[in-house]
């Protein structure tokens, strides 16, 4: 049986984005910035997978209208690009603004300290 | 082809880079741009109101470009009635910030508040899902920078927790994309609405998820219970004139949730009959009580008004899951009041601010310029909580004619009034300790008198409050506009027509592809 069939591939596929979102979940939940932001980034490349195969996945086909009999839906690669570049520019705010509420009060928690000023 | 559409959009896109790359050292030249840039917006979109007003959808392709190929955007009665209240909003917060020295106390104000309009400009104007996350995207960049302008610890601590959760949020609305386009095969709004009517009630699974993550989103964004934890630190800690700025932006949320499911998801689809009902409306009555107990519960005047904004949004958020037009058109009112008094609120909330060292709601020695102040706050807090005879009333009295009829009438009725009660006493506790309490109080013997705000800050919140008037003394022709906005928004038949048929690049090979 050829292992890279549709089939498996499909299956690699959602089952990397499964895990991509748990990991992503469980990292982002540790409340620190560092974890969050590695959680946060794991959750765009699930994202981004997932948008890729919301097209359908195809293989060994191009993804342009030609002679050939099938082709790969080509809007979903052009939204994953406008998602990688977002994604990213969103990473590299959030890291600059972490830094600086890191280094400034010394403290990388996310959530709020429970001593001032709740509500 | 009419060009003014793109117009909310690609001017202040222009006016931003101008000013960070030609006037980066002159605050004045700055100032001026910004000011000139906000009134020709408000040209624009009173303009583009004025046209939308007798029914008329207006289409613009970029690059020509036939839906649902190309970007469409499209202005109808709703969308430029929002991008016309967002540039009023925004002169009167730009003023604000001129007027109160804001804009100076960081670098890049005014371009950042160039690039959050455009962002919101264009989430309000766009006929595609696809396009809406990216504005989404342009407006909450814009915000982070906005939210954390001049800096200070607490600042950039509560900016974190803003950023992440957005984040989250976008990642979140990707997903929701993702499934909606491997459902239906597109992302443009009207070609959607009549894709989901083509889908086997047999076969919903997907279509039912889809929906309903992008109502999360939304719901994000509007701060709805139990997603509102980002809104009363950022909103607290953001300066005063971002955070009246922001008031708009919980609006776009509002905006997305009637936009998407009236149009693509009505109530009476098949597909999605019974998904938001179950829960939506629970929820935003909890956000109301939610949101006026925390503000009887807040020991700070910013947090106080941070929640009146989610007990608002709840407001909004109950008239809008009724569904029914007259919801629609009660929402609609509310959202302009709601927008115009929060905005009002956090304004009045910096000139408190004015000789006292923190916003605690203790009493303090008086403020400088308390007398403008308290009558401000007087009427702002009046019209917020939606006592007569301000638009709060008027509107929270058509939420509950619209949920009269309705099975869940006296779950509307008990916590919309119930909430409104405590809302008046947070409000009141509030104004009487910091501007009544406060004359028992006497100065530190080493007092130097702190600078009152200035005229140009008065005026600013003063015309806020004059709109708050005149939304209230025209409320009679406000309300007939909201319900020709919610009766258009119930027959899309012309919006999705005028999308779909005008012709462009590519246009009828839609017909042969498929």
């Amino acid at each position: 049986m050829d292992i890279l069939s549709l089939a498996n591939t499909e299956f690699f596929v959602a089952s990397a984005i499964g895990i991509l979102t748990a990991a992503g979940m469980y990292l982002v939940m540790r409340m620190r910035t560092f974890p969050v932001i590695m959680g946060v980034s794991l959750l765009t490349y699930a994202v981004n997978v997932f948008l890729f195969a919301s097209g359908r996945l195809v293989i060994g086909a191009p993804p342009i209208l030609t002679d050939a009999e099938t082709y790969t839906d080509p809007l979903p690669q052009a939204l994953v690009l406008t998602a990688i570049v977002i994604s990213f520019g969103m990473t590299a705010v959030v890291v600059m603004i972490a830094l600086g509420a890191y280094l400034g009060s010394d403290d990388d928690h996310v959530d709020d300290t429970v001593s001032e000023d709740a509500p | 082809m009419m060009h003014w559409i793109i117009l909310p959009v690609v001017l202040p896109a222009f006016l931003a880079p101008f000013i960070v790359l030609a006037a980066r050292y002159h605050i004045g030249i700055q100032r001026v741009i910004s000011i000139v840039g906000i009134l020709s917006l408000i040209a624009i979109s009173a303009g583009l109101a004025w046209q939308a007003s007798d029914g008329t959808v207006t289409l613009y392709q970029l690059g020509d470009w036939a839906a649902p190929f190309g970007i469409a955007l499209v202005a109808d009665r709703l969308s430029t009635m929002m991008v016309l209240l967002t540039s009023v909003l925004a002169f009167f917060v730009m003023l604000y910030s001129i007027g109160s020295n804001w804009d100076q106390r960081g670098r890049h104000f005014h371009a950042l508040f160039q690039f959050q309009l455009m962002g919101i400009m264009g989430a309000f104007l766009t006929g595609d899902l696809f396009n809406l996350f990216v504005f989404f995207e342009v407006l909450l960049i814009a915000s982070y920078g906005l939210m954390i302008h001049s800096g200070g610890n607490p600042r950039l601590h509560a900016g974190v927790q803003y950023v992440l959760f957005n984040l989250l949020g976008s990642t979140l609305f990707l997903f929701a994309l993702g499934a909606i386009y491997a459902e239906t095969g597109t992302l443009n709004m009207a070609d959607l609405a009549q894709r989901v009517t083509l889908i086997d009630p047999a076969a919903t699974v997907g279509i039912r998820i889809a929906a309903v993550l992008l109502l999360m989103v939304f719901a994000i964004k509007a701060a709805v219970v139990p997603l509102h934890f980002w809104l009363p630190s950022s909103y607290a800690e953001a300066p005063a004139p971002v955070a009246a700025l922001f008031a708009i932006m919980t609006k776009v949320g509002a905006y997305a949730i009637i936009r998407v499911y009236t149009m693509i998801f009505p109530p009476d689809l098949a597909v999605t009959s019974g998904l938001f009902g179950a829960w939506l409306l629970p929820a935003a009555l909890i956000s109301l009580a939610l949101g006026m107990i925390g503000l009887l519960a807040a020991k700070r005047l910013d947090r106080l008004v941070a929640f009146s904004v989610i007990g608002s949004m709840g407001m909004v958020m109950v008239a809008i899951s009724l569904f029914s037009p007259a919801g629609i058109t009660a929402a609609l009112y509310y959202i302009v009041h709601s927008t115009l008094a929060a905005a009002a609120l956090f304004l009045i909330t910096d000139l408190v601010r004015a000789g006292r060292s923190n916003l605690d709601i203790t009493a303090q020695s008086p403020i400088a310029g308390a007398v403008p102040t308290a009558a401000l706050y007087f009427v702002a807090a009046i019209a917020m909580a939606g006592l007569p005879p301000l638009s709060g009333f008027v509107g929270k009295l058509l939420i509950l004619n619209a949920g009269f009829e309705t099975t869940t009438m006296a779950w509307i009725w008990s916590v919309v009034l119930i909430s409104s009660l405590i809302s008046v006493v947070g409000f009141a506790r509030a104004g009487s300790t910091i501007f009544w309490k406060a004359a028992s109080v006497p100065h530190p013997e080493d007092h130097t008198p702190a600078e009152p705000p200035s005229i140009m800050a008065y005026s600013a919140v003063g015309g806020l409050i004059v709109l708050l008037i005149a939304h209230t003394v025209l409320a009679g022709p406000m309300t007939n506009y909201a319900n020709k906005m919610s009766t258009q928004l119930f027959q899309p038949d012309t919006y999705i027509e005028t999308v779909l048929d005008t012709p462009g690049k590519l246009s009828g090979a839609d017909a042969k592809e498929h």
